[in-house]
């Protein structure tokens, strides 16, 4: 592989991560931490990986800055960055509030797919970006998240997706459901012909996503803290009619209820990614090179 | 057919309390029914009712949602609203259908997975999204048909087949129209405005082509003539079973994928940013 296109990706992703991140923010302005509200300065916050130094929350990170937290310098290549949505069911203002998420963002749809290594392993990631429609489930995010599967299966390599969403996309309605039909059957199809897939839930992911692709994975990982659920505890709150218990739906929450293998610190995830793909290599799923 | 309702009439029509529900289309259409409870692992949730039955003589498996006549049943059934449990349960009857070589027939109506605590603890999400991957794998051939309400991933999860059919005024749709207002507008009081927008109706869903077909129902709608759908379910199950038995496992296992695959193909456009 050529050096200079090595470099110049590693040029784009930190420039994207770096405007994800916030760091054009100036260091020293203070922030209020959501969770433990007391005030952190924004330098000490990003050189935490935005985990607040405080009380360990985990913030939600945007999806390049997510990237280029966990692969080699130089191996990003997106995938689909072109593909969007087009308003199928000409819902109102639905067109003009994806133009503003756009160009608030700087993101085509709320995920971004991509193949890069990890410690000198090709893998196909995908991360869902919440700032972009609440990371909800979209025909074009399904169909990126499929093509992604599709890649990793055609190209043998592990799929490692991040999730973060607020569920299904409204505006896109019955479109919105089907796309966690199309993603399970990719994942299962994927999953049959040996492939490895780590799932990463992060803060928030519920809904739609929860209930296709993210909750499939070989391996199922979590940061500290997140809301992880189907139903939101609102919704849930209302049926039932009561309060819901301190720490429900969180990712400690499911890892006792036995639905992560994991809860894992940002801090700690490169480390962990390296050593899952590292037990699945030689020896174990032959697929992986 | 009445061409002539609103979208929030076919949403009361579809939820009206003498509509029969999957325990009637199974004892119209099937004989030598036999049901089969429980998922094995903890207990058995009676949103998801299922089992046996010979259909034209031959064997089938059934899987449907079940919302109960009396004020009993719809407590125990949490008014047809699956828990975790109900889609293990779904599952196993799949994988069942899939070993004795038998079709699947399943009938959706459901307002959606029930939003409880519990549910919740026993992975809702988990027990959905498997359901899903199982169903798309399956060698068998599958029909889905919505009856009545078809909401959220707690229907999708019994609608992968290779056929997805609706009854004339059944809907379905991401969310009931009450939580997508409350969703969108913070306003469970505008489902009517909701219903008009989500593209809810069988014939919405027949030009997105999110099902393949419709089943006529009398004018007044299903309730008032039950016979009526019975006989045109029947007269469609009966063709659409014989055309796919003529495929072979992988035949349905491909053509099922592929169906999927193409959701919401026309919902995508490129373009540089």
């Amino acid at each position: 592989m050529s050096t200079v296109f090595a470099r110049r990706r590693h040029k784009l992703l930190s420039l994207k991560a770096l405007r994800d991140s916030g760091t054009i923010v100036p260091a020293n302005t203070e922030e209020e931490c959501p969770s433990c509200g007391q005030m952190v300065l924004r330098r000490e916050l990003v050189k935490n990986r935005y985990v607040c130094p405080l009380c360990g929350y985990h913030h939600p990170i945007g999806a390049y800055y997510r990237l280029s937290l966990i692969l080699d310098e130089g191996s990003f290549k997106e995938l689909d960055a072109d593909l969007i949505s087009n308003d199928p069911l000409d819902f109102p203002g639905y067109e003009a509030k994806l133009d503003g998420a756009r160009r608030r963002t700087g993101l085509g749809e709320a995920v971004v797919t991509a193949v890069g290594r990890i410690d000198g392993t090709r893998v196909a990631a995908g991360v869902l970006d919440s700032r972009f429609f609440m990371g909800s489930m979209s025909a074009a995010l399904g169909e990126k998240v499929t093509r992604l599967v599709e890649y990793a299966d055609k190209n043998k390599l592990p799929l490692i997706l991040f999730s973060a969403s607020g569920g299904a996309r409204m505006q896109e309605g019955i479109l919105s459901l089907m796309q966690m039909a199309k993603t399970s059957a990719a994942i299962q199809r994927f999953s049959e012909h040996g492939g490895l897939y780590i799932s990463v839930m992060t803060h928030p992911t519920t809904g739609g996503v929860t209930a296709s692709f993210a909750s499939l994975g070989d391996i199922m990982l979590a940061e500290p803290g997140a809301l992880i659920g189907f139903a939101g505890p609102r919704v849930i709150e209302q049926t039932i009619g009561e309060k819901l218990p301190e720490g429900f739906q969180t990712a400690e929450y499911l890892l006792e209820h036995g639905f992560l293998d994991a809860i894992v610190p940002r801090a700690r995830l490169r480390n962990t990614l390296i050593r899952l793909l590292k037990l699945h290599g030689k020896g174990g799923d032959a697929r992986v090179k | 057919m009445s061409n002539d309702l609103t979208a929030a009439q076919r949403v009361a029509l579809a939820r009206h309390a003498d509509r029969p529900g999957t325990p009637d289309f199974v004892s119209a259409l099937f004989t030598d029914f036999f049901e089969q409870r429980g998922d094995r692992t903890c207990m058995d949730d009676g949103a998801i009712y299922g089992g046996v039955g010979l259909f034209h003589g031959k064997p089938v498996t059934v899987i449907g949602h079940r919302k109960g006549r009396t004020l009993e049943e719809h407590v125990a059934y949490h008014f047809g609203m699956p828990s975790p449990e109900g889609y293990r349960k779904a599952q196993r009857l799949m994988l069942q259908a899939e070993k004795f070589r038998r079709p699947i027939v399943t009938f959706i109506d459901t307002a959606g997975a029930y939003p409880g605590l519990e549910a919740e603890a026993h992975g809702q999400g988990e027990a959905i999204a498997s359901t899903l991957a199982l169903s798309s794998r399956l060698t068998v051939p599958v029909i889905s048909v919505v009856t009545g309400e078809g909401g959220s991933g707690g229907a999708l999860a019994l609608g992968v087949g290779n056929r997805v059919l609706m009854l004339e005024n059944a809907v379905y749709s991401v969310l009931s129209p009450e939580g997508f207002a409350a969703i969108l507008w913070k306003d469970a009081s505008r489902s009517n405005e909701a219903c008009e927008v989500m593209k809810l109706t069988a014939a919405d869903l027949l030009e997105l082509k999110v099902i393949d077909g419709i089943i006529p129902e009398p004018e007044g709608g299903a309730h008032t003539d039950p016979q009526a759908v019975y006989r045109a379910l029947d007269e469609v199950l009966a063709k659409e079973l014989a055309s796919l038995s003529k495929l072979s496992g992988a035949a349905l296992a491909a053509a099922r994928y592929k169906k999927f695959r193409m959701m919401g193909a026309n919902a995508l456009r490129k373009e540089r940013l």
